[in-house]
This record gives C-alpha cells, sequence and structure tokens, in this order.
C-alpha cells in the first residue's frame, strides 16, 4: 500500500521534474547551459579519500548530479522521484534570496526528504570570487540558510539538514566576469 | 690587485645569476620620487670555492623593494672595495651616491663563513656604521644579507627593516577544477619557499601567533571547514575549532593567549574568543548579521570586524572588555577586511567603489581615507611588521597574485608566481 502510494508518487515526481527541467532552461538564460545534462543521475561514491572529485565533472558549470553516500539498489530506487530534479540554486550578488525559478525543484527535495525523514541533505553554499574570502564563507552560508529555510518551512525536519560554505574557494567557472560569476553564486544540494 | 678582486666579484656574480631561482619574483611597478642613492658593492671574497648566494644583490634588491633608495647599478661603480681605506670618496661623489654600502666574506675552518659589512656616508667621508661582523653556515647567507638590509634601512630611515620577516600564502596548483592547495612559507622577498600544509581541499585564512613561532589557518576536511593551529618548526598540529557551520578567520591575539574566530555554530556568523590553554570560548558579538573577519588592535584592547548589520558590510570596533560596538568605517559602498598598523594610526580595509576593490587606508585620527591600489579585485591585506607596507592578493593576467603597496601609495610591485594562483598572504612578525 504505502510502497505502491510511493511508487505513484515517483512517476509523478518523474514527470513533473521533466516538465520543470525543460520550463526552466527555455526561460532561464542563466542556467540553460546547466540544466541541459541533468537530465540523467549519476551516483557517485562520496568517500573523504575522492571527496573532491565530485568537483571535477564541472568544467562547464555544470554539478547537477545527486550524490548518494552509499550507493545501494535500493538507494537508487527510493531517489527515482528526484531523477532530473535539479540540485543547483543559483543567487544573485551578494544577495541570498531563493528565486522563483528555483521553487519547484526545492519543492521536490522537500516532498522527497518528508516521505523519507531518515534522508539526510547537505546544502553547500557557495560565493563568486568577488570580496574578501571570509565574509564570502559567510555569504555561502547565509546562502544554504536560505534554501535550508525554504525547505523546513515546507515541512523537512531540521535535523535533515546540514549547511556548510565553501565561500569562494570552490568555483565551477573559472571566467572573471559576470557569466562565471553567476554560475558561481550557487547552492548545491547534496544527499549523504 | 684591484682588478683581480673586481674579476672575482663579476664572476662570482655570475655564478650566482645562473643558479639563484626564485619562486616568486619582484617586479617594481611604481616608485616614490625622493629615493636615496646608494651603492651596495659586491662583498669582497678570497677563497676559491663558489659562494651560496650574492650578498650584496640581495641587500641591493631589499633595498630597492623598499622604495625609498635608488641603488647605484654596479656597471658604473669606478671600484669595487670591500674595506674602509680602499675607499677613495670622490669616486662615489662623482656617482652621486650619498651612502655606500662595503663588506667581505671570509670562509672559517669550520665550514663556516664570516660576513664582514659597514656603511659609508659619502659627503661626510666616514662611517655610519663601522665595521661589524657576523659568522653564519652556508644555509645562512640570505639570512645575513637581509640582516644587513635591516640595518642599514634602520640608520637611515630610523624605522625598523622588516626585511628578515617571512609571509604565509595559500596557492591552488593544478587542474582548476579540482587544485592542489599548498600553504607555504617563504622569506618576505619570496625566495625559499616550504610547503606547510598540503590538501585537495581549500585552506584559507592563515595567520601568525605574534612571536611567529605558530600558525592558525582554516583547512577543509571531509567537504566542512576546520581551525587549525600549528607549530612552524615540528608541523605539530592541533585542531582547535570543528563546530557545525562556519568555523574561521583565525586571528592571534597580541598577548599570544587567545585566538578571535568566527563561528556560526549558534545560527549565524558570530565573532567568538578562545584561550588557548584553557580552550575556554567567549562569545563576543550577538547580531543576527554577518559578523566575521575579526582583527585585534596592537594593544588587544579591541577588536575590529567587518559587519553587515548595517545594511552593507563595513567595518566596526567591539571593545573587548565591555562588547561594546562601534561603527568605523563610513566611505566607500563597503569595507571588509580590516587591519590596523602596529602603531594603532592607520585602518586597512579592502573597499569597494564604483563595483571595484581595493586596498584602503583610513587616518584613525583624521578620518582621510586614501585608496592604495589601483589592480583588479583586491583583497586580504597584511601589514609589514614595522607598518610600512602593505601585501595583498589580487588578479593579474587572469591570475591570483601577490602584490605590495607602501603605506603612502606611493611604492608597488608584485610578486608573479611560476604556477597556478597565489592568495591570502600573512606577513609574520619580527622574530624575537
Amino acid at each position: 500500500m504505502s510502497v505502491n502510494k510511493l511508487g505513484k508518487f515517483a512517476v509523478i515526481g518523474l514527470s513533473a521534474a521533466w516538465i520543470v527541467g525543460c520550463a526552466s532552461s527555455a526561460t532561464d538564460t542563466d542556467s540553460s547551459t546547466v540544466s541541459e545534462d541533468a537530465t540523467s543521475e549519476e551516483v557517485v561514491e562520496d568517500t573523504a579519500e575522492n571527496s573532491d572529485q565530485a568537483f571535477g565533472a564541472g568544467d562547464d558549470g555544470s554539478l547537477t548530479s545527486v550524490i548518494v553516500e552509499d550507493a545501494a539498489e535500493e538507494a537508487v530506487d527510493k531517489m527515482a522521484s528526484l531523477v532530473g530534479v535539479e540540485t543547483v540554486f543559483y543567487f544573485d550578488f551578494d544577495k541570498s534570496i531563493v528565486r522563483p525559478e528555483s521553487r519547484e525543484a526545492l519543492a521536490k527535495h522537500a516532498e522527497y526528504l518528508v516521505l523519507n525523514p531518515e534522508a539526510r541533505i547537505v546544502l553547500e553554499g557557495h560565493a563568486d570570487e568577488r570580496g574578501t574570502r571570509e565574509y564570502n564563507m559567510a555569504l555561502g552560508e547565509r546562502r544554504a540558510k536560505a534554501i535550508s529555510r525554504y525547505l523546513t518551512i515546507q515541512g523537512v525536519a531540521a535535523s535533515q539538514i546540514e549547511t556548510v560554505s565553501f565561500g569562494e574557494e570552490v568555483p565551477v567557472a573559472f571566467g572573471h566576469e559576470d557569466s562565471a560569476w553567476q554560475l558561481n553564486r550557487r547552492v548545491e544540494v547534496r544527499y549523504e | 690587485m684591484m682588478f683581480r678582486k673586481w674579476l672575482t666579484a663579476v664572476f662570482t656574480c655570475l655564478m650566482f645569476m645562473s643558479t639563484a631561482k626564485a619562486q616568486l619574483v619582484i617586479e617594481i611597478t611604481s616608485g616614490a620620487d625622493q629615493l636615496l642613492p646608494i651603492a651596495i658593492v659586491p662583498f669582497g671574497y678570497e677563497g676559491v670555492d663558489a659562494l651560496p648566494e650574492d650578498i650584496a644583490q640581495i641587500v641591493e634588491n631589499d633595498l630597492a623593494r623598499s622604495g625609498l633608495f635608488q641603488p647605484i647599478p654596479r656597471a658604473n661603480m669606478l671600484s669595487m672595495p670591500s674595506v674602509e681605506k680602499d675607499v677613495f670618496y670622490r669616486d662615489w661623489r662623482l656617482l652621486k651616491s650619498d651612502y655606500v654600502v662595503i663588506g667581505t666574506v671570509e670562509k672559517l675552518p669550520n665550514e663556516k663563513y664570516r660576513i664582514g659589512f659597514e656603511l659609508l656616508n659619502v659627503l661626510g667621508q666616514k662611517p655610519v656604521q663601522k665595521h661589524a661582523s657576523i659568522d653564519i653556515g652556508p644555509q645562512n647567507f640570505r639570512d645575513a644579507a637581509h640582516y644587513i638590509s635591516d640595518k642599514v634601512y634602520e640608520l637611515l630611515t630610523g624605522t625598523k627593516g622588516a626585511f628578515s620577516t617571512r609571509i604565509l600564502y595559500v596557492t591552488a596548483e593544478g587542474d582548476r577544477a579540482a587544485p592542489q592547495f599548498k600553504l607555504q612559507v617563504a622569506d618576505a622577498d619570496g625566495h625559499r619557499p616550504q610547503v606547510v600544509v598540503e590538501s585537495k581541499e581549500p585552506i584559507l585564512s592563515p595567520s601568525w601567533s605574534r612571536d611567529g613561532r605558530d600558525i592558525a589557518y582554516v583547512m577543509f576536511r571531509n567537504r566542512r571547514p576546520n581551525i587549525f593551529i600549528q607549530k612552524l618548526a615540528t608541523g605539530e598540529r592541533q585542531q582547535i575549532a570543528q563546530f557545525r557551520g562556519l568555523n574561521g578567520a583565525p586571528a592571534w591575539s597580541p598577548d599570544g593567549k587567545k585566538l578571535a574566530l568566527v563561528l556560526s555554530k549558534d545560527n549565524n556568523p558570530e565573532i567568538y574568543t578562545l584561550e588557548i590553554a584553557t580552550q575556554k570560548l567567549e562569545r563576543m558579538t550577538n547580531h543576527y548579521s554577518i559578523d566575521t573577519e575579526p582583527s585585534w588592535e596592537p594593544d588587544g584592547k579591541g577588536i575590529v570586524f567587518t559587519s553587515d548589520r548595517g545594511g552593507n558590510p563595513q567595518i566596526y570596533r567591539l571593545d573587548v572588555n565591555s562588547k561594546r560596538v562601534e561603527r568605523v568605517t563610513f566611505e566607500g559602498d563597503l569595507n571588509t577586511r580590516a587591519s590596523m598598523t602596529p602603531d594603532g594610526r592607520y585602518l586597512v580595509t579592502v573597499q569597494k567603489n564604483d563595483g571595484n576593490y581595493h586596498i584602503a587606508l583610513q587616518d584613525m585620527k583624521t578620518g582621510r581615507v586614501q585608496i592604495l591600489t589601483e589592480t583588479y579585485l583586491d583583497e586580504s591585506p597584511s601589514i609589514a611588521p614595522n607598518g610600512s607596507m602593505v601585501m595583498y592578493a589580487t588578479t593579474y593576467k587572469g591570475k591570483g597574485i601577490l602584490a605590495v603597496v607602501s603605506v603612502d601609495g606611493l611604492v608597488k610591485y608584485r610578486l608573479p608566481s611560476a604556477d597556478g594562483d597565489v592568495r591570502e598572504p600573512s606577513w609574520s612578525p619580527y622574530f624575537k
């Protein structure tokens, strides 16, 4: 019964994710390059030894894979509702306000987290290179907390969420212009 | 006789040029108008074995870099005396050199060297610094040179030299998407770099203890920031803050007993102090805004820090006893990462104006603000212990590099690195 319900939900979630994915790539020029290859889920094993590798594929500013600590089959099945759902959310300069276009994908994460109270996420906040490093650490955290608040308002338990900031230390785009800075001002959702 | 000496000097000089390899090369971009002409004559050496370093050349580079001196080129020198009795003062008057530094290197039987030097006043025709000597090992030639530079600088300017100090900085090398982070320590002129910590995860905010023996820094581990303190000599390391959220911006108190740091364990970034011996943690600020980048005033009574409690980031001063907070900066779109000169007279910040980030200097008496730099994306200013220069990080040709500006804004030079990004400079105190 409950399994059936979850399955149904997953199917709805999946198709919704497709729609959201297409809609956002059509309307949002900033993140269009990012969403292009965001349709398949990758499972990356996250260990202390290779913790940096999660960012290795970020040359074009994309880091859209859902990262799962334990790559068991069961976990993959459970996360089916998150296939194709954005895991990177962007911010305006010196701002930590969740953009309207982020809401649908965040709602998907919230639904998943509410249905799976044992699931844990880390929200990793980032800033662009402008300004000082420690201030950017604080700014990255403020952005991660903004996403965290958005999720808790939708019923996610605070205990499921950890916020961490990388400041300007881990950029995904390396230019010194607006387009690169935009890709770096972000929060990444990482499933533990 | 003199010619032979001269030949030896030229020969040894050439030797050094080919062997000297610097990680960071000094490039002077502009200088002050009124420079004091000084000749640093190649030091006399009677030995046959090549010397590890050209002491006179290092002294010349040090003094040139200070922006206060105009060294006379070796090629113009009419003679190269190494003891005072061989000095013809009129030769140096002709070259319009106000001062002359001469010296000798003598190999001692026990693998040591005796370095002798004196500083002569050309117009007065007499020594300012009479012959003095120091005995060193072959690995200490650069130390001896910086010691001589400090002496000359102090005798002629009245200010203690900072040539014997060191710098900490962070490099990010290799694949930009997955760089290798290295915390390095080097001489203030960028020579003799040594890696202190290396990690695949970011390192930032290095800071010196007041005696220069210990360092503190932030390093990520398992994707979370932690604060470490480390003994520079032994590498012995201690993790001192590993709270949920931010663990950042460590800054040693002037008495060396406490660290100011930033934690967000109680929800948002606040300034704390940690007594190192007892691990006693005390919360110093209490505001829902960002409070970060603490830096102690020289007397330890106050901490200046960045806060956006007024809307955009500006510098505030926290009284350590009363915990009372007052705003310090009012000019510019924002001010961050403040620190005070050792005499407490000036506040150095990163100021943003019309979208540009530059190093600014605020006179604490008059409130007057001067923008010192015109480079791109300037950050992380760190003041020399004699208060004469500010080293900072900037972006040049798309790369992170270190640059230096004098507190009067007249002297500027950059320290380009061979590979990777260089950032987060931290100038050491004087070593006791």
